[in-house]
């Protein structure tokens, strides 16, 4: 084992005495066979595992096809109450794919906000914010109020107590012809309801919370 | 009592009785029946030296000072394996549907199967009492200062298998597909998404999509009995290994000073 600290570092199998070196060969035959083996058993354990991982990993880059849901005539939504409505938002999986949505028309007295231009009608979602439980509205309290870690929300779905991080997301709403609205893609709003692609529950959007939290492919508006 | 006499027998009539180490010839089926467990182990430890492997195992010194306590790392390896062993059984009845099937296979096991209440409730509560106990094992662990050199990597890896625990009983919680799996799990990816720049795609990974869908109790029933049981059996293997071959801590409160016999001898 004394030559293998010896001083000689020269690239030649040779010029490192190495026994059955050939003339101007710098990788011994065992180092070579060592290393395809080593390659051979590399491509095939990639070979199944990036494909399954690839598999099991997919789903977060494939965008999702939004559809339209009809939540009713024109003339069922006042422009200073909520009315509950029931849309498939998931379809294919029967009634976990139903959410409650809250509708109501537009109103240029309370949605005085500059992010707001074209929204016929306005459509809150009843996932809380801060966890994804069932918010409800209380008419009678003029808030959306959250049963499991107690979340409050205003008339415009913004936070006023609780934990949640941000106010309660919308959906892009339109009329259809025979003046049916219909509920589309779902969007995030912060603080000053600025519009964002849509986030999960818990994931604040105001200052740094935008950057912390991005938007992701699956979901993009 | 007094014994009766044997009737008397002309002594060419009576069998010789064996020599010492000679069977006389004949190997009675009783003999035989005798001897085959032991031959059937010799066979196989010819083979493979599996005997050597088990003494090394079992056959440890402990110190001094061992007590109950030291039970809690077996007792929480039997609570795996008893999730493992009335899980594969659960699986021959369950069917991971999206569209009421899980329920309604879940309502079968309960309601109709035989013993199926009580296979399924010893998975429920198993599952808690594996949880109990993995951190009954861990505090002793703690207490008794038995993380410390040279069985840092035993604690990782005792921590990676806690993480896996959890796992299992978060991915678990899903596959009866009732109300409260349904809403535990839509707050469980949720809290998973709260973690910044890397928490919405973990929650994207978890339910297959943007949305809780079909594929999200497929995907969690997956990773329930495939994924994380095959990464904790491995684990519990490195675990086990690094016990027998670092040996086990004496508790906090024994001293180590030499037997006053060895000292003496010393002098």
């Amino acid at each position: 084992m004394a030559d293998k600290h010896a001083k000689n570092h020269s690239r030649y199998t040779a010029d490192r005495l190495v026994p059955g070196a050939f003339e101007g060969e710098t990788v011994t035959r065992r180092r070579f066979m060592t290393g395809t083996a080593h390659t051979a058993g590399a491509i095939a354990a990639a070979a199944f595992t990036l494909p399954a991982l690839g598999f099991a990993i997919g789903p977060i880059f494939k965008e999702t096809q939004h559809h339209w849901a009809k939540a009713g005539a024109e003339d069922m939504f006042p422009d200073d109450n909520y009315v509950p409505v029931v849309v498939t938002l998931t379809p294919g999986i029967g009634e976990i794919g139903k959410s409650t949505v809250y509708v109501r028309k537009h109103n240029d007295q309370i949605d005085t906000d500059k992010y707001d231009k074209t929204t016929p009608f306005i459509a809150i979602t009843s996932r809380c914010a801060h966890l994804g439980c069932s918010v409800r509205w209380v008419e009678a309290a003029d808030r959306f109020i959250c049963p499991c870690h107690g979340g409050v929300y205003d008339f415009l779905g913004v936070r006023v107590a609780g934990p949640p991080v941000r106010p309660l997301d919308r959906f892009l709403t339109r009329v259809n012809g025979q003046g049916v609205v219909e509920i589309g893609p779902r969007f995030s709003v912060n603080s000053e309801l600025r519009r964002f692609s849509p986030r999960d529950p818990g994931e604040p959007l105001d200052g740094i919370g935008q950057y912390l939290y991005p938007s992701r492919p699956s979901e993009r508006i | 009592m007094p014994k009766l006499p044997a009737p008397p027998i002309p002594s060419a009539l009576k069998t010789a009785p064996p020599r010492p180490g000679e069977t006389n010839g004949k190997v009675t089926p009783v003999d035989a029946a005798a001897e085959a467990g032991i031959n059937v182990v010799d066979w196989v430890d010819e083979r493979t030296s599996l005997s050597g492997a088990a003494r090394w195992m079992m056959f440890r010194k402990v110190p001094r000072g061992t007590n109950w306590f030291y039970t809690l790392g077996s007792a929480t390896m039997i609570a795996f394996l008893n999730q493992a062993v009335t899980g594969v059984f659960l699986a021959m009845y369950y069917r991971p549907d999206a569209n009421g099937g899980a329920y309604e296979s879940i309502r079968y096991i309960t309601n109709d199967v035989f013993l199926g209440a009580f296979v399924r409730g010893m998975h429920k509560w198993g599952a808690s009492v594996m949880v109990v106990l993995v951190f009954m094992h861990m505090g002793r662990t703690f207490f008794f200062g038995a993380y410390k050199y040279p069985r840092e990597l035993n604690w990782v890896i005792g921590v990676v298998l806690l993480i896996l625990t959890m796992v299992m009983g978060f991915t678990g919680y899903l596959l009866p597909f009732d109300e409260r799996a349904y809403w535990a799990t839509i707050v469980g990816v949720n809290i998973n998404g709260t973690g910044p720049l890397l928490g919405p795609y973990l929650s994207d990974f978890l339910r297959a999509g943007p949305e809780f869908g079909a594929d999200t109790l497929s995907r969690f029933y997956a990773i329930h009995m495939l994924l994380v049981p095959g990464a904790i059996a491995a684990l519990i293997g490195a675990h086990l290994y690094l016990v027998a071959k670092l040996g086990t801590t004496a508790p906090p409160w024994m001293k180590s000073e030499p037997k006053p016999e060895l000292r003496k001898s010393e002098a």
